[in-house]
């Protein structure tokens, strides 16, 4: 695969050719060609076979493999869909216990960074392009004198890894120089996780929660569902006693959320209570107290809301023993997740909802900890040669570490990365690191589950695993990642015999890294190939998940405990947290995640000072939504003064609600320097202020005003429903006493008379069903719509103009007006109406009605009249106002799904429901001569969903899912009273809030 | 006026009505032309021969040797593309015959060398059109009802016009065209004297869809 | 000679004595004989400049797409929309005066029809711009017309944007031709009246040969009436088929049944106040005060009360159902046009449409050329403004709140909209210098002696 060219475009000096120049160029060409007819003419094409093509393929057929993405150091199990050896789409691992066949915005995004041009496609010395070899040979000689001292000059900076490979080259590494030292850091780390069963149980476990056994969940600023090692599964799980169907009285679970800045799992709960994360400890002790001293809660008139809070939840968790469940989120002190833990223990959770088993985590420290000492040591002048494997600490460290600064100390240093990035800049060498997609590796899912990473290209920008990097300290430094990896697994199996070398030496070449690994099944079937070969297969290495463990809460643990006061109300707090989108800042250059809106907020390419409305109101900085009705586009706020512990910095506010007051949040990853086209630039640098003191939150925070104001490009901005029943929603009691009441007369087609007689639709009739009721708004959907779809970005500067082009958003309502509101979630695609308003409307049919009721879209016929999506009252279609989708980026190609026509300037788009997957099943199905299955077709919206809130089928087959769903009494359709008849339709919101809470 | 005389003759209305004649026409003639123009093989490439790397002869491999065409085209029952054969098929028999033949030196070069043979494609539907071989096979259509009697041809041309017009023909009125899976791959199959009420039943055995299904605008553009 | 009374008023249609050829040479030497008054220049000049403004808009949106504009979703119609409604509707007086008040016999229309006519084609010519350029794709624009190709694929005859092209089209050609036939006679006079070959033979070839003879007289008088009926239908059809754009759209604000009758109205009105804005400056500059007199301004002012007060009566519809049909999205859209995002516009457009013509209702005001100049300019404005504002509030705040969003016009809307202004008094500028701007013929049969009429009869 060639590479220099594919920038070729930024390498033209300034003024000369650019994108914008390029894409004016094109559109001045396409229209000379309408115009003189010659573009009807077919340009000549090549066609290049194969000289000797791979084994097992079909030609324009997909092909998929097992794999698995890391985030945070952990695994989550994919199927990635390769086009003629091209990675195209990830998808979930159904055999996979962390994804079930789900993903998430992360693992769907991280296609794109494989072929970002971006991507640092050089090795550096100084700053200069160099090669490998020489970086071998240096690091040689460096080596050398290493040995001579058994390594007491050597550090190893490692990003937190559950690889098991990984950490036994590591820890091979270290016995070659017993004095070195490994360090660990990740700034969005399990400190306090770690930190909290070692004060609980006084040894580090890796907890494990069962959503789908608990009645009652209580969470303490934790956010499960979107955080953490085992969203995907746990937001199944969860979503699996959340379900209210017809007839089927499975107890539905109660989610009890505290938090002080509004989260994904947060907007699920049934009570949410938003206090500043300082008095989550006060109010989690006193919980403890009462549960231990004697069940004898307030039963009197609570005096505050945190403690009629204490007594609604600590009532309902005694009602729910053992199958209740408390957790505490990463922010939280170690004290509170010790807490959790006894509450847990106490209330005979543990087993049920709650298993605890060995780290999954190679080698648990205290990351904080551990980059204080490297630095400690660098300071001291014993680090002589830095291997940074993999992270960016240069960006960031606690700012009190200065870390960058200390680098330049060391005399030696070498960052293995994809980018270019802040930390590559200050070391002496800089390796490009091989995408996930492009080598070999392994990882451990939260339960301990280990997966074989097998490469589906061979690396695009000459990158190396860190597997080959570690190999480079070692003798065996030409060893390729394969052999690598494989040797482990190799000496992990009982049964390996002598014949599994001629294997290994077989496979040294970067070549036969293509991921036709099945070829080698020919190979001699000994007991280690077959497993290997099923690793591959499934995705998964079999029975490697931790056994459940059994530790118990040190005695006298709260013996003297008194749970800390509120905090002092006057001054405020700050709380950091990782993005939602870009998390630590490790997504910055993923323009489908810079432009993905985040959860609740609904912002996009920024970060921003999040706070409650009444403390916006207090500093009079809320912005303006007045006459305007809230506009999705641009949001223009004011900017504020951040000081926080001598340092300042200067950002837009943006209040939210059900943020916690004299409280604010701002979120991690923005502010880059060296991140790439999309991510230098963007946003504030959030670490300026942190430091190893306040990692998550501090109060102490000062605001002042500037005066000034930014504008925040936010996609929706109005989250009252105008009482127009968008979302419509219940309590679980008021859906007992009437199941049917998102029922209405309006909408039902057989009371709309028209003067059209009606058209039955015989065959097939796609349709879904959405259930808004276990939707948590990750937005999973979005990207993977994304990325199926060849859905292009379009930069802030488009959005602020309100003109995104995602296909399927997840619009966020609230219940009403109240201050501690309930969240509504309702992911709206193209509602797919039997009378659609748009295709009347067409001047040229480009937009029509198939046999099928699917509402298609025809690109080469619209002539971009834009009455479609005028007359669209759902304003699901997206229009191309400029070329967005970059047709000139060699690389960019690669990624787009061939089903997809990529769109050019002047066209509507819109959802399709995945029609290239309808067809591709009907046409396999019609070829072997058999009928189409329930769940054959699956839209990447649907595939992607970790709650299973989406569901695609054939609503005239009335064993289907969807039919079923439709039959269910919360079905109804949006805006259905328009007699539209969408063929989109919902689930109604359910909550269940307790019955003995004062409100409502 | 004197003066009028000498500029408008008494033809004077005369030649103003061949004028205005005259415009109309070209009008109506250049309107006329540019819908010929749009239909016509400098338009659509029937029958035009494209250059190739060298001089393939489906004439002398199908009508003469008798090779099937799956032998080449691998996975025409079983994907969207035919599948073009990989130089290791030509191979395959020109590692015995012709072995010395320099008219086949490309194909030698590229397997020595390793680089593959760039064919001109002669079949080119636009990007937005998802033709798909299995499913076409599967109902029926003969490899010569879209690309000829390529046993005929000694270079490969594109037989018909590939025009929306042309691909409608058949997709609105299936039993016209439609032959019995056993006959899909034989170039000379002719059709039979009552095709209408053959193809009618074949349309029926083989679940071949309804007009308004098969005309979908989703059923060859995504 | 006696004065020629009208049934109107109590003014003569023109005023003082005329002779044939007194009015002949009047007219025909603005054209033929009068030095280019220095004022000419200068007003061309300037509205050529913004000509080019308009080219340069015009290569800009091709080059870059429509993406320059403001235009976005929800709010997928703009200026572009608005524009060419507003333009097409002052298109309509032209065909009012000339069809219509001919076959009611409405003699004061013949010092007015002429230039009302010209100014109607240059209003069409630039409202035909727009549906064009506001095409994602303008290149395409053919597949919005019936003709046979090889996708055997016909436009969608069901999309309103089909049938604006057949009705635009008609009604540009009818026009033409009807203002081309009406001015045959004139250009006769002055190929007669030329003082040089060249426009000499220019208005000889340009006259068709017209002799003047009777036999000529009597086709040509045939042929004008058969025009203005055809023409008359096209006066009600066009900014009806206009209006079904919105009407037949489900959007609030746009679906309803008031719309066409609303339009027309509506377009008389701007059409008439854009007369007004010509007529004033034209009698001025030319000395025709004589020609186009008070009464004249006063019958157009009359017209724009009853215009104006037809569209009062559809404001006030559109809120009574509104509050009538209990249609939620109806009424959240007439209170945010009232105090939504876009009140001041909505205001605006009240008191340039609705309150300042009611001071017509004073005879003082109604002969006051200069306030009539003024209210001609505050009804053109208005009424852009209320096009403005049917197309975007409606779209802005419809059905989903998630989705609402706000609209402004970028530099290039405001460049494209003042573009085609210039275009229009361009044009104008030329038509008045080149072209008889009153009809010689008619003005001739008006003042004849009453026994001159009886043999014509």
């Amino acid at each position: 695969m060639k590479t220099r060219n594919d920038t070729y475009l930024k390498d033209l000096p300034e003024g000369f050719l650019h994108r914008r120049d390029f894409l004016r160029l094109m559109g001045a060409s396409i229209a000379l060609a309408g115009l003189s007819g010659c573009g009807l003419r077919q340009p000549v094409e090549q066609i290049v076979p194969y000289v000797s093509g791979p084994e097992d393929r079909t030609e324009g057929a997909p092909l998929f493999y097992a794999t698995a993405t890391t985030h945070g150091g952990y695994a989550l199990g994919t199927l990635v869909e390769s086009h003629e050896f091209r990675p195209t789409k990830v998808e979930g691992n159904p055999l996979h216990p962390a994804s079930l066949g789900a993903s998430d915005i992360f693992s769907q995004a991280s296609v794109l960074t494989l072929y970002d041009p971006d991507r640092s496609n050089n090795v550096l010395y100084q700053g200069q392009i160099d090669t490998y070899e020489n970086f071998l040979i240096d690091l040689r000689r460096k080596r050398g004198n290493q040995q001579t001292k058994n390594g007491s000059g050597l550090r190893i900076l490692t990003e937190n890894i559950t690889s098991p490979t990984l950490a036994s080259q590591i820890e091979g590494l270290l016995k070659d120089f017993p004095a070195a030292g490994w360090h660990q850091y990740e700034p969005v780390n399990r400190d306090n996780e770690r930190d909290g069963s070692m004060l609980a149980f006084g040894e580090a476990v890796e907890t494990i929660y069962r959503f789908d056994q608990a009645d009652v969940i209580l969470l303490l600023d934790a956010d499960p569902f979107a955080d953490g090692p085992g969203r995907v599964r746990y937001a199944r799980d969860f979503s699996k006693k959340r379900r209210v169907r017809k007839g089927i009285d499975s107890g539905m679970n109660r989610l009890y959320a505290v938090e002080s800045s509004p989260t994904v799992t947060g907007s699920m709960a049934d009570h949410r209570l938003a206090v500043r994360s300082a008095d989550i400890e006060g109010l989690a002790g006193r919980l403890l107290l009462e549960l231990t001293g004697n069940s004898s809660l307030p039963t009197s008139a609570p005096e505050t809301k945190i403690s009629e809070f204490i007594g609604l939840v600590g009532r309902d968790l005694i009602r729910n023993r053992g199958s209740s469940l408390v957790i505490a989120g990463r922010s939280q002190p170690a004290s509170v997740h010790a807490i959790a833990h006894s509450l847990n223990a106490l209330l005979g959770n543990v087993g049920n909802t709650v298993i605890y088993t060995e780290p999954v985590l190679a080698n648990t420290v205290n990351n904080v900890e551990s980059l204080r000492s490297l630095v400690a040591d660098i300071n001291a002048g014993k680090v002589e040669m830095l291997a940074i494997v993999g992270g960016n600490p240069a960006y960031d460290a606690p700012s009190d570490f200065f870390f960058s600064e200390s680098l330049s100390n060391v005399a030696w240093t070498s960052h293995l990365s994809l980018y270019e990035d802040e930390t590559s800049a200050r070391c002496s060498w800089h390796i490009p690191l091989a995408h996930e997609l492009e080598s070999w590796g392994d990882a451990r899912c939260f339960d301990g589950t280990a997966s074989i990473i097998q490469p589906l290209i061979a690396p695009l920008y000459d990158g190396r695993s860190p597997h080959e990097f570690l190999a480079a300290f070692t003798e065996n430094y030409v060893a390729t990642g394969y052999e690598i990896v494989r040797g482990y697994w190799k000496t992990q199996n009982q049964d390996a015999n002598s014949n599994n070398a001629r294997d290994t030496n077989s496979k040294t070449d970067r070549s036969s890294k293509l991921p036709d690994s099945r070829a080698n099944s020919a190979k001699a079937a000994d007991g280690f190939e077959e497993g290997w070969q099923a690793s591959l297969r499934n995705g998964l290495v079999a029975n490697t998940a931790f056994q459940t463990k059994t530790v118990s809460v040190k005695a006298d643990l709260w013996g003297q405990y008194l749970p800390p006061p509120a905090a002092d109300p006057g001054s405020i707090e700050i709380n950091f947290r990782p993005d939602p989108s870009i998390y630590d800042g490790r997504y910055s250059n993923n323009a489908w995640l810079q432009e993905l809106p985040k959860p609740l907020t609904k912002l996009t390419w920024d970060n921003a000072v999040l706070m409650s409305p009444n403390l916006a109101l207090q500093l009079g900085v809320n912005q303006e939504v007045g006459s305007t009705g809230g506009s999705h586009g641009t949001s223009i706020v004011e900017i504020v003064e951040l000081k926080f512990d001598g340092k300042t910095v200067r950002a837009p506010v943006f209040a939210v609600r059900g943020h916690a007051d004299e409280s604010v949040t701002i979120h991690l990853g923005y502010g880059r320097t060296n991140a790439g086209e999309a991510g230098s630039g963007p946003g504030f640098n959030a670490y300026a202020l942190r430091s190893s003191g306040a990692m998550w939150s501090a109060s102490g925070l000062e605001i002042t005003k500037t005066g000034e104001t930014f504008s925040l490009a936010c996609t929706q901005a109005h989250h009252s429903m105008e009482g127009r029943e968008l979302v419509r929603h219940a309590s679980l009691k008021e859906y007992k006493r009437d199941p049917t009441f998102a029922k209405r007369e309006a909408d039902d087609p057989a009371k709309q008379i028209s003067l059209y007689p009606g058209w039955t639709y015989e065959g097939h009739a796609w349709a879904m069903s959405i259930d808004t009721s276990i939707c948590n708004g990750c937005s999973a959907c979005v990207v993977a719509c994304q990325a199926e779809n060849n859905i292009p970005v379009v930069g802030k500067e488009e959005v602020l103009r309100a003109r995104e082009m995602h296909w399927i958003r997840v619009d966020t309502y609230f219940e009403d007006n109240a201050e501690n509101s309930r969240t509504l979630h309702q992911p709206v695609p193209c509602q797919h109406c039997e009378n659609a308003p748009c295709e009347i409307v067409c001047p040229v049919g480009a937009t029509t009605h198939s046999a099928e009721g699917l509402n298609e879209m025809t690109y080469n016929r619209c002539v971009g009249t834009r009455y479609c999506s005028n007359n669209c009252p759902y304003k699901v279609r997206r229009f191309n106002f400029f070329g967005y989708a970059d047709l000139e980026t060699p690389v960019a190609q690669l990624q787009r799904n061939p089903q997809v026509t990529t769109r050019s300037r002047g066209v509507m788009e819109k959802c399709t429901y995945c029609v290239q997957r309808i067809q591709y099943a009907k046409i396999n199905a019609e070829t072997e001569g058999r009928e189409l299955l329930d769940g054959e077709i699956v839209t990447a919206c649907q595939q992607a969903c970790p709650t299973e809130a989406i569901v695609f089928g054939d609503k005239n087959d009335k064993s289907s899912r969807v039919a079923k769903l439709k039959a269910e009494p919360t079905d109804y359709g949006l805006l259905a009273d328009l007699n539209t008849r969408p063929r989109t339709t919902y689930l109604a919101t359910i909550k269940n809030p307790n019955e003995d809470a004062q409100k409502e | 006026m004197g003066n009028e005389h000498r500029f408008f003759g008494p033809s004077a209305n005369e030649i103003m009505r061949l004028c205005i004649i005259f415009a109309f026409l070209a009008l109506v003639g250049g309107c006329w032309a540019l819908i010929e123009i749009f239909g016509s093989s400098y338009i659509t490439r029937q029958h035009i021969v494209q250059p190739q790397p060298m001089p393939f002869s489906h004439k002398h491999h199908v009508g003469e040797e008798g090779i099937d065409c799956r032998y080449c085209h691998t996975s025409v029952e079983r994907s969207a593309s035919a599948g073009m054969p990989e130089t290791q098929t030509c191979i395959n028999c020109h590692s015995q015959i012709y072995t010395t033949d320099p008219v086949l030196e490309p194909v030698r070069a590229s397997f020595i060398s390793g680089n593959p043979i760039q064919w001109t494609r002669v079949h080119n539907l636009p990007g937005y059109v998802y033709f798909d071989h299995s499913i076409h096979l599967s109902k029926g259509v003969g490899c010569a009802t879209c690309h000829g009697r390529v046993d005929q041809m000694n270079l490969t041309e594109q037989a018909a016009p590939l025009t929306m017009e042309w691909c409608l023909k058949c997709h609105r009125d299936p039993e016209l065209q439609i032959r019995p899976r056993d006959e899909v791959f034989n170039m000379e199959y002719k059709q039979p004297k009552d095709q209408p009420r053959l193809g009618a039943d074949l349309v029926t055995s083989y679940h071949v869809k309804d007009r308004q299904a098969l005309t979908n605008c989703s059923t060859c553009h995504r | 000679m006696q004065k020629e009374t009208n049934n109107l008023g109590s003014d003569p249609v023109v005023e003082g004595q005329h002779s044939y050829d007194e009015i002949s040479r009047r007219i025909s030497d603005i054209t033929l004989v009068r030095k280019t008054h220095l004022m000419w220049f200068a007003g061309f000049g300037v509205m050529f400049l913004f000509v080019m403004l308009l080219c340069y808009a015009i290569a800009k949106l091709l080059f870059d797409g429509i993406g320059i504009w403001g235009v976005n979703i929800p709010v997928a119609w703009g200026f572009a929309i608005a524009n060419f409604v507003w333009w097409i509707g002052i298109g309509h007086a032209g065909t009012l005066i000339s069809a219509i008040l001919l076959l009611m016999n409405q003699k004061w229309r013949t010092s007015i029809n002429r230039f009302a006519e010209a100014m109607t084609l240059f209003a069409v010519a630039c409202a035909g711009l727009f549906p064009l350029l506001h095409l994602g794709r303008p290149y395409y624009f053919y597949w919005l017309l019936p003709y046979p190709n090889t996708m055997v694929l016909w436009p969608q005859f069901r999309s309103p944007l089909v049938w604006d092209v057949f009705a635009v089209f008609t009604y540009l050609a009818v026009s033409v031709v009807f203002w081309y036939i009406g001015m045959i006679p004139d250009l006769a006079t002055l190929r007669d009246r030329a003082r040089s070959n060249f426009t000499f033979r220019i208005f000889g070839i340009l006259s068709l040969g017209w002799r003047g003879s009777a036999e000529h007289w009597h086709h040509y008088e045939r042929l004008y009436l058969i025009l203005a009926g055809l023409a008359t239908p096209l006066v009600v059809s066009v900014h009806t088929v206009v209006s079904f754009d919105f009407a037949v759209a489900i959007v609030p604000g746009w679906h309803s049944t008031i719309f066409p009758p609303y339009f027309v109205a509506g377009a008389i009105f701007s059409g008439f106040a854009m007369v007004l804005t010509l007529a004033i400056p034209i009698r001025a500059a030319f000395r025709l005060k004589d020609l186009i007199t008070m009464h004249h301004l006063e019958n157009m002012a009359k017209v724009l009360i009853a215009t104006g007060l037809i569209i009062l009566y559809s404001y006030l519809s559109e809120f009574f159902f509104a509050y009538y049909s209990g249609d939620r999205f109806e009424r959240y859209i007439v209170l945010d046009r009232m105090f939504g995002g876009y009140a001041f516009m909505y205001w605006l457009l009240i008191a340039c449409n609705i309150v300042a013509p009611q001071l017509l209702w004073f005879r003082r005001l109604r002969r006051n050329v200069g306030f009539l100049f003024v209210l001609s300019l505050l009804v053109n404005v208005g009424m852009w403004t209320e096009r403005y504002v049917i197309v975007v509030t409606s779209l802005h705040h419809d059905f989903m709140p998630s989705a609402w969003g706000m609209y402004s016009g970028t530099w290039w809307d405001y460049a494209t909209l003042a573009g085609t202004v210039g275009l229009f008094f361009a044009l104008m500028f030329l038509f008045v210098r080149l072209l008889p701007v009153i009809s010689m013929a008619e003005m001739r049969k008006l003042i004849a002696p009453p026994n001159a009429k009886k043999e014509e009869a």
